[in-house]
């Protein structure tokens, strides 16, 4: 799960991480307001949307007077912010924040990960402050210093000095350093947080060190014991589709292909994707439906599926395990009758129960293109997608 | 001999009084051996009771200590879970198989770092589990679709394992051990773990192994096949097609900073001399196609 910028600042500093000063807003009137509040003559105007890259789209400015704020707050709420990660579509800005002008002397990089090798939490530190890490690490990877943190002792005053010392914060800066990325390191532990990173971390002219942007991402599975965290989720900044699918616990993708794919279990999934791409189509989507999926859910998913305008057909590949095959063909043939389905529907069942489950589909009177292994089922689908 | 198990191992269920652990115990006890092999459950709320003629304990020692039990599965739910993973570490039990989703990664990397000078193995967590063909089955995969043989199979996923061992028996190749290894980031045994011990199996003769999108596990494993492995490995990754940032189904599922992708893992695996195929129709094939 993701949260804004002014959420993870909240968070981040009930851990000791020092941010600016500032105000989430929600019109232009209430961003003068705080910007007047706060005083000062330097504000920066914030778009608060979950994907990176805002600066460089036009969705942070930096304003002189409260004239400014009321031009940029005005400018930047409700516009359309295309960033390299929402995708050529953009994202609409419906939350602003406003924060302190800060005096910079030099800015660096600082963020959490969980690293799967080492198995622990990873604290990667950069002199190059802004930039995108993984520029960093693709053209300079000699410039990103890493720590693994051991889960029982946490972040050490050794160990947060010396990552100080090699990104080039001064001296002075050390002691404030230390404490912020080891209340970074706490934040990260005790919220469950899959991803944390404050980029750029900035030391201030009269030389502290504080934290200019902050982005925090959480461990679905951990959630449960997070409600505070559940709370902050803002369901504007979520695919409809995929909010309304993990309502019925299905994990469902979409993706700019016709073929839509439904199949049990993640790795097949992924497999039936990449068969049709093969055979020279293209998915419309990844779709699990589980391992305990009913007939209901199996409806579902149809229904998700057939939202897509450019669906022209859709390819069923089940291998039963613990899933019965006669249960998916009931729940195909259910959902096939209550939503009308107009592309060719492929099916390709193997495994528990296949024989009755071949049958059940028979004797529905639906059609149904069959077929017997997951070859033959991606070039049905990509045959029949062509035509349709 | 098979690896990491066969019809000597003595097995608990962590977690058989739920309808899970339940099910998948009954299923695996009427599988080839089964009777003999799941002796033991555990509960703490319910010792003394029994499933079916299966004793419960309330600790995975006193089941150990009662029955001589040295593997454990585990159904127990995610909140739960790596606790449960600690208590069979503890009990120094020889192979822990952990089946449940959904565990936190921050109970899963404090359950891991307990586990560094243990000599407990750990399959999972999020897995199928690990089948012996003919002879044990602990987990949920289906028992019907295995038979004996000599080829090894590893892989992240079920039902992509079971796609798999499918196209295995079509071609008339029976399996020594079929090992899911789990789809979460931190997990027990990894890809090379288990392709280090079908090496000195001497009843596998070829091993097919199965990855996907994530990580960096089977490109380390690639490395050591390359120097170390005496017998034809075979390979597929799936995921060519899934696009960054989006987590699979699998937590572990996911290309992340441009890393993890299944074309990366691809280039390595065949710069190890690990023929690959990009097609999941031809796992079986290709594997035929080495002995």
């Amino acid at each position: 799960m993701k949260i804004h910028e002014y959420q993870a600042k909240d968070i981040l500093r009930q851990y000791g991480v020092v941010t600016p000063f500032g105000t989430a807003c929600f019109s232009v009137d209430d961003a003068i307001k705080a910007a007047q509040e706060m005083g000062g003559n330097v504000w920066v105007v914030k778009a608060q949307i979950y994907a990176g890259g805002r600066g460089k789209g036009g969705g942070v400015k930096v304003a002189k007077s409260l004239n400014e704020v009321r031009q940029f707050a005005g400018e930047i709420l409700n516009m359309k912010l295309v960033t390299h990660q929402t995708g050529p579509e953009g994202q609409i800005v419906r939350r602003l924040f406003i924060e302190q002008g800060v005096s910079i002397a030099k800015e660096y990089y600082v963020g959490m990960v969980v690293d799967r090798s080492s198995q622990r939490v990873c604290l990667m530190a950069s002199s190059e402050g802004g930039m995108e890490i993984e520029q960093v690490a693709t053209d300079t990877p000699e410039k990103i210093h890493k720590v693994f943190i051991d889960p029982v002792s946490g972040l050490t005053d050794q160990q947060a000095t010396k990552v100080a010392t090699k990104i080039g914060i001064p001296e002075q800066g050390h002691n404030e350093a230390r404490v912020l990325l080891q209340g970074l390191y706490q934040a990260f532990d005790q919220t469950d947080a899959s991803l944390a990173e404050i980029n750029p971390l900035a030391l201030t002219t009269d030389n502290h060190v504080i934290a200019l942007d902050a982005k925090m991402n959480f461990d679905d599975n951990a959630l449960f014991r997070h409600p505070e965290i559940v709370a902050l989720r803002d369901l504007d900044e979520e695919d409809p589709i995929e909010i309304e699918a993990s309502e019925h616990d299905l994990s469902y993708i979409p993706l700019d292909g016709n073929i839509g794919c439904l199949v049990n279990g993640a790795g097949l999934a992924m497999a039936t994707m990449d068969i049709i791409k093969l055979y020279g189509g293209n998915p419309a989507n990844f779709l699990d439906v589980g391992g305990g999926a009913t007939a209901e859910k199996v409806t579902e998913a149809f229904k998700l599926m057939l939202r897509n305008p450019s669906l022209q057909a859709i390819l069923v590949n089940i291998f039963g395990g613990i899933m019965k095959c006669d249960v998916i063909a009931e729940g195909v043939v259910m959902a096939a009758r209550e939503v009308q389905l107009t592309v060719p529907l492929i099916v390709r069942l193997e495994g528990t129960n296949v024989k009755l489950g071949k049958q059940i589909l028979a004797e529905s009177g639906l059609t149904i293109i069959s077929a017997d292994n997951m070859a033959d089922a991606a070039q049905k689908a990509v045959t029949a997608a062509a035509r349709s | 001999m098979s690896i990491l198990i066969n019809k000597n191992s003595r097995v608990m269920t962590q977690g058989i009084t739920g309808k899970t652990g339940q099910f998948h115990t009954r299923m695996c006890r009427d599988y080839a051996n089964g009777k003999d092999c799941f002796v033991a459950g555990v509960n703490p709320r319910k010792p003394g009771e029994n499933l079916e003629g299966i004793p419960i304990f309330a600790t995975v020692k006193e089941a150990k200590q009662e029955t001589g039990a040295n593997v454990s599965v585990i159904y127990v739910p995610p909140p739960f879970a790596a606790a449960a993973i600690d208590e069979a570490v503890e009990a120094e039990l020889d192979l822990v198989i952990c089946i449940t989703e959904g565990i936190p990664v921050r109970d899963m990397i404090r359950t891991r770092y307990k586990m560094k000078d243990s000599k407990t193995l750990l399959i999972g967590p999020n897995c199928p589990g690990i089948i012996t063909p003919d002879e044990i089955k602990i987990g949920i995969m289906p028992g019907y679709i295995h038979k004996k043989g000599r080829i090894g199979v590893v892989s992240r996923s079920g039902t992509l394992t079971y796609e798999a061992v499918a196209q295995l028996m079509e071609l008339g190749l029976g399996q020594s051990t079929c090992i899911g290894i789990g789809g979460d980031p931190v997990n027990g045994m990894k890809h090379l773990d288990v392709l280090k011990a079908f090496n000195e199996d001497d009843e596998t003769d070829a091993v097919l192994m199965v990855g996907e999108i994530g990580g960096t596990d089977e490109e380390e494993c690639a490395l050591w096949i390359k120097d170390h492995m005496q017998k034809p490995v075979v390979g597929f990754i799936a995921g060519v097609t899934a696009p960054p940032g989006k987590r699979m189904g699998h937590a572990g599922a996911i290309i992340s900073g441009g890393k993890g992708t299944a074309q990366e893992k691809l280039v390595v695996m065949e710069e190890c001399g690990i023929n690959v195929t990009r097609n999941p129709a031809e796992m079986g094939k290709l594997l035929k196609a080495a002995l």
